[in-house]
């Protein structure tokens, strides 16, 4: 008892920095609770995989076969609620990306346990903060079922290190055909040789004041470029097409933290900051001085951003070269 | 066929949030409260299928205060058929209003729920997969796009995932949560508000459906994150770089 469940997402066969992160905090509850943490890794052919996660010192059970060869929630699902049960576990952690946000309250659902999403931080065995009212308030919640089921955001604890080595298990469990209905179609995968969004030490983001897609690739991309950034956006810039959805950083896109983040032509509305102010440096480039992203960047240059950018660019390339 | 939509009443987003001197939830005196922005875009998604496929019954479902009617009737005037509501006085956490919804769905037999992906008050982003759970049915999360199969047994949706867009088929009655990028909702028309006036609401107090509503999260504190301090304006690009460079030791 007081093990904890670890989901290992994993992408083209490597674990991103943000299952990492789940690590961390499984490790961690782990230690609160007196128990075991343990990494699911689920998959088809993921012995290397579980090979991987028993470096970061946690053990782990993997379960292999065709039902999870696409993450799909009914599967995954009804397998982790039997590794649940298998393992005497009090508490289940994935990262709240979109497949963990996806899985989490499904399995909560099965498993009749409370359920905390995006938790940033950690107050005892079943006490866990998280944030609300678009990062307007900080609850602390207490889930008063065992088990219990937390999804942990990716920018709120350091990535797991490599230590010890922990033992690797494969169980055999098998979905029932009411948990293997939902069929994986296609995957549209928006290439980029540029960082990932959520692991990258800086984001330039870009806003409506872009205007349009084109303004993007020429003024927006070669900033990127020379500080190797990941690109991030605002709503408005996708919902208008500028770039694709999973650019969107905010409340309700993707929660970003690099050293730095430059906003660029973004107003800063509260559902744009809740995905970024918790960045270490923020520079803020708008032409209107009242902008409120003003209020919470580090630096702010008031400027037309057509000749602002392209001016940084050249500095920073400078700069490189010096 | 017939479709259920959740509609959850929620401050305007662009409220400002403060919290009430009890602690225990917010300054509501002078709040806009409005439907749940994803789930505006859930009831034009099904008002859209009813424009296809005829005789199709759009109901929709609220869970909360007495004053959720207003949400709802405005739900009712942008081109929904009739609605329920679920009148409960306590704000329940996303399990029970799941539960409370599992109740409903087995009374109404709905073919497809559409749901909000998030409500953008506790910001869970739960009960849409837990339902889905809870009825025993396929989930589609973070919708971008839903085509429903000739027959209706079945739909194709888009979703919005990291790194990209997934198009997962799950065959019907399934759960579907709305993402930003699934339609453009409608505003209520005059006619719309009118007629809305003699569709049916029925109200069913929580406790007569016998659920478990039950707490399994308790809510310790509420407190408001400590303010980021900012404000610093630079003169230039070069003055901007110098700053990064040799101040903030980022580039
Ligand atoms: C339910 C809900 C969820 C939401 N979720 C998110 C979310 O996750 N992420 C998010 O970002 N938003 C979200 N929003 C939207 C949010 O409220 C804002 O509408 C959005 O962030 C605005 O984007 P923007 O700053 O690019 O556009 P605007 O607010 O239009 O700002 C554009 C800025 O560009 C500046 N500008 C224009 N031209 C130039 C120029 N030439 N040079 C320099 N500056 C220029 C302008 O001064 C302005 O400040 C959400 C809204 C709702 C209702
Ligand atoms: N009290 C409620 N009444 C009706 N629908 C709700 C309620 N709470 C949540 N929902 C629905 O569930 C979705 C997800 O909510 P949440 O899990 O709270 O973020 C919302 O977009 C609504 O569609």
């Amino acid at each position: 008892m007081g093990n904890v469940l670890v989901v290992a997402e994993h992408q083209h066969g490597k674990f991103p920095k943000t299952t990492l992160v789940a690590f961390e905090a499984g490790k961690q509850l782990a230690k609160l609770a007196g128990g075991k943490c343990i990494a699911a890794v689920l998959g088809q052919g993921v012995d290397a995989l579980a090979a991987a996660a028993a470096e970061y010192g946690v053990d782990v059970v993997a379960v292999d076969g065709a039902p999870f060869a696409h993450y799909l929630a009914d599967a995954h699902t009804a397998a982790l609620a039997e590794l649940v049960k298998q393992k005497g576990v009090d508490t289940v952690i994935a990262t709240a990306t979109a497949l963990g946000k996806d899985l989490t309250p499904r399995l909560a659902a099965r498993l009749g346990a409370g359920m905390a999403s995006d938790i940033t931080g950690i107050v005892d065995a079943s006490t866990f903060k998280r944030l609300m009212w678009a990062g307007n308030v900080i609850a602390t919640v207490k889930l008063e079922s065992t088990p219990r089921v937390v999804s942990v955001r990716g920018t709120a604890f350091d990535a797991a290190k490599k230590e010890g080595k922990g033992a690797v298990e494969k169980a055999s469990v098998a979905p029932g055909a009411n948990d293997t209905r939902m069929q994986f179609v296609e995957f549209a995968e928006t290439k980029s040789d540029r960082p990932v969004l959520t692991e990258a030490s800086i984001v330039c983001s870009g806003g409506r004041g872009l205007k349009n897609g084109e303004n993007f690739t020429i003024y927006l991309d070669p900033l990127c470029d020379v500080l190797g950034a990941a690109m991030g956006a605002s709503r408005a810039a996708v919902d208008a097409g500028f770039v694709p959805n999973d650019l969107q950083v905010g409340q309700t896109g993707k929660v970003v933290a690099p050293q730095l983040y430059i906003a660029v032509g973004i107003s800063g509305a509260i559902q744009h900051l809740a995905g970024m102010k918790d960045s270490k440096v923020i520079v803020a480039i708008n032409k209107d001085e009242e902008a409120p992203i003003f209020q919470i960047s580090d630096y702010g240059l008031v400027a037309d951003l057509f000749k602002a950018v392209p001016e940084l660019t050249e500095e920073i390339k400078k700069l490189k070269h010096a | 066929m017939k479709i259920l939509v959740t509609v959850k009443r929620v401050p305007d987003p662009e409220t400002v949030i403060k919290i009430a001197p009890d602690g225990a939830g917010i300054v509501t005196d002078n709040v806009k409260w409005v439907i749940n922005p994803f789930d505006e875009i859930a009831i034009e998604e099904a008002l859209r299928i009813k424009e296809k496929v005829s005789g199709t019954e759009v109901v929709l479902v609220s869970i909360g205060l007495k004053t959720s009617q207003e949400q709802l009737r405005t739900g009712l005037a942008m081109g929904a058929d009739r609605a329920i509501l679920v009148v409960s006085d306590a704000a329940l956490e996303p399990l029970a209003v799941a539960r409370v919804l599992q109740k409903i769905a087995d009374t109404e037999k709905p073919d497809l729920i559409v749901m909000g992906k998030q409500a953008i008050d506790d910001d869970s982003n739960c009960a849409g997969q837990m339902l889905a759970e809870l009825l025993g049915w396929p989930q589609a999360t973070f919708a971008s796009k839903v085509e429903l199969g000739g027959d209706q047994k079945s739909a194709k949706v888009t979703r919005e995932v990291d790194g990209g867009l997934e198009t997962d088929a799950v065959p019907l009655p399934a759960v579907v949560t709305a993402d930003l990028r699934l339609n453009e909702p409608r505003y209520a028309s005059l006619p719309g508000i009118m007629k809305a006036r003699k569709k049916e609401m029925k109200e069913i107090p929580v406790a007569e459906l016998g659920v478990d509503v039950a707490p399994t999260v308790k809510i310790v504190k509420l407190e408001t994150p400590p303010k980021r301090t900012g404000g610093r304006k630079v003169g230039s690009v070069q003055e901007l770089v110098q700053m990064l460079h040799n101040e903030a030791k980022v580039i």
